[in-house]
């Protein structure tokens, strides 16, 4: 199909993330909302962790706690061995709205993870377009944003990301958006991505199916206050078929999990 | 997958009122029934076309006053719009500048006259910090909206890849800024071209077309003060197009994020 460029580090391996007892609350209408209620989990390097829930449960502010765009109340967020206190290239997020810059084209919307990088320009766009055919985008590199579908600008903002080299992707419902079948499509790029880049991923979705087909281990939450339910490991072999029983059954009782948790 | 763009096409619509407007003055003069030197008939405001545009003095009027207001606008807007970014870029500069700034805003333009000319005499001086403040007002007061309005998502996509204060300025805040900048420079020419001609009328010392519009006013040369304001009209409608062609280009702005972009 294509010939995959050859990764130029090596060095992602070894920053795990743990999550110690992690609390935060926002007042809504003078009222404490607790978005999260003592939620710890780790996560190893290379994994595929999901975290699944019903909205509401605070698992994208979770993910926001993990980017170091918020802080929390209580507990700490510790990625390789260093509490978190703000934002880091080494931790990457793609969020559910591609956010491309609409005036750059593509190329330089990903050039723009490679800001704080020294080099050349030559070699920051030869990087780029590594990353841009990494994501299947070779040939749209001086494209704009609003040229763009939905599925392509979401690959690009992957891309973006991925070129900041980070030891851990945070993603947070990077398919949302999509109509169904971009979406399983982009699934299995995101599962080759993994794979080829051995980044560690650790994504939210509302979307169980999703969950069940990417990741080595599945967090459950529930809502009122927002807190781990659950950690489902998910044993079977990668690539999965969709329609394989030990897949459907998992998918299945997750989904019976989910319903009885909310009221 | 790639989506065009629509071009809007030009409308001969726009012509109907000039033309029926210039219909009723031709058959009103040639009725009669007003005083030809308060409704100058067509044939004498031709002549004075003729007359004017080999009148020198008409010709200095018009370079003195396009001069003048090349110099206020660029002071004026230059400072509007680093006081714009100043102000909509950081919370702290807001505090301190932006009650001052819409206090001293609404005071009339013309009421600074007065106050300028005593301080600063009737040349130049006086007249070109009063077009720059026409100009200085719509230019920061645009930047500063533009800049606040710079989308939280972005900023927050800045943060994530370590961006420094500068970086944030120039990478996200600018570029969406960008039409705002850009509105508010052209509403600062417009104003500044008011200024320009309001300020040359009210002082009434040295070249300019304000000034032949008053002597004109004097003489009780109805004609060539029509002259005047068709001149005034033609020459602010010139610039805007000027501008906004060359901002159209893209000829100001570029955010290279890699070279040759």
């Amino acid at each position: 199909m294509r010939c995959w460029p050859m990764t130029e580090y090596a060095s992602t391996a070894h920053a795990s993330l743990e999550i110690r007892g992690v609390s935060k609350s926002f007042v809504v209408d003078d009222s404490d909302v607790h978005a999260l209620s003592n939620v710890s989990f780790s996560v190893e390097p290379g994994e595929f962790v999901s975290i699944v829930g019903p909205s509401g449960c605070g698992k994208s502010t979770l993910l926001r706690l993990v980017a170091g765009l918020d802080s929390p109340d209580a507990g700490e967020v510790v990625f390789d061995r260093e509490r978190v206190d703000g934002p880091s290239l080494r931790r990457g997020i793609v969020f559910q709205d591609h956010r491309l810059f609409p005036w750059l084209t593509v190329e330089a919307n990903v050039a723009l993870g490679l800001l704080k990088t020294g080099g050349s320009d030559a070699q920051k766009r030869k990087t780029a377009r590594r990353f841009l055919a990494l994501v299947g985008l070779d040939g749209f590199e001086k494209a704009y944003p609003h040229q763009l579908s939905g599925g392509m600008a979401q690959r690009a903002s992957i891309a973006r990301s991925l070129s900041a080299q980070p030891q851990i992707l945070l993603l947070d419902e990077p398919l949302g958006a999509l109509d169904s079948l971009t979406r399983s499509q982009m699934q299995a790029e995101l599962l080759r991505i993994w794979q080829h880049e051995r980044v560690t991923m650790l994504m939210v979705t509302h979307d169980v199916a999703e969950a069940v087909f990417l990741s080595d281990r599945i967090v459950v939450m529930d809502r009122n206050p927002g807190r781990i339910r659950g950690v489902v490991d998910v044993p079977l072999p990668k690539p999965r078929n969709r329609h394989d029983p030990g897949v459907l059954a998992l998918t299945e009782t997750l989904v019976g999990r989910l319903e009885t948790a909310v009221p | 997958m790639i989506r065009g763009t629509a071009r809007p096409r030009s409308d001969w619509r726009g012509v109907v009122v000039p033309v029926i407007c210039a219909a009723i003055w031709v058959a009103a003069s040639a009725s009669g029934r007003w005083n030809p030197h308060l409704l100058v008939p067509p044939r004498q405001l031709a002549g004075a076309f003729v007359e004017s545009a080999k009148n020198a003095d008409f010709w200095l009027a018009v370079s003195s006053s396009l001069l003048r207001l090349a110099v206020g606008w660029t002071i004026g807007s230059l400072a509007g719009v680093l006081l714009g970014i100043a102000i909509g870029a950081s919370r702290l500069a807001e505090r301190f500048a932006a009650p001052s700034l819409n206090s001293v805003r609404q005071v009339a333009l013309f009421a600074w006259i007065p106050l300028l000319t005593a301080w600063f005499g009737d040349g130049d001086t006086a007249k070109t910090i009063l077009i720059a403040l026409a100009a200085f007002f719509p230019a920061a007061l645009n930047t500063e909206i533009g800049c606040r309005e710079a989308p939280a998502s972005l900023i927050e996509v800045g943060r994530v890849f370590e961006f420094g204060y500068w970086a944030r300025i120039r990478r996200i805040i600018l570029p969406s800024a960008r039409p705002s900048i850009v509105a508010g420079l052209q509403i600062a020419l417009t104003s500044a071209w008011i200024g320009t001609i309001g300020a040359e009328y009210l002082i009434d010392q040295g070249a300019g077309l304000g000034v032949f519009l008053a002597s004109a006013r004097m003489d009780n040369r109805m004609d060539v003060v029509l002259v005047c304001i068709v001149a005034l009209g033609l020459i602010g409608f010139v610039l805007s197009t000027l501008l906004r062609l060359s901002f159209v280009r893209g000829a100001f702005v570029r955010d290279a994020v890699l070279a040759d972009d």
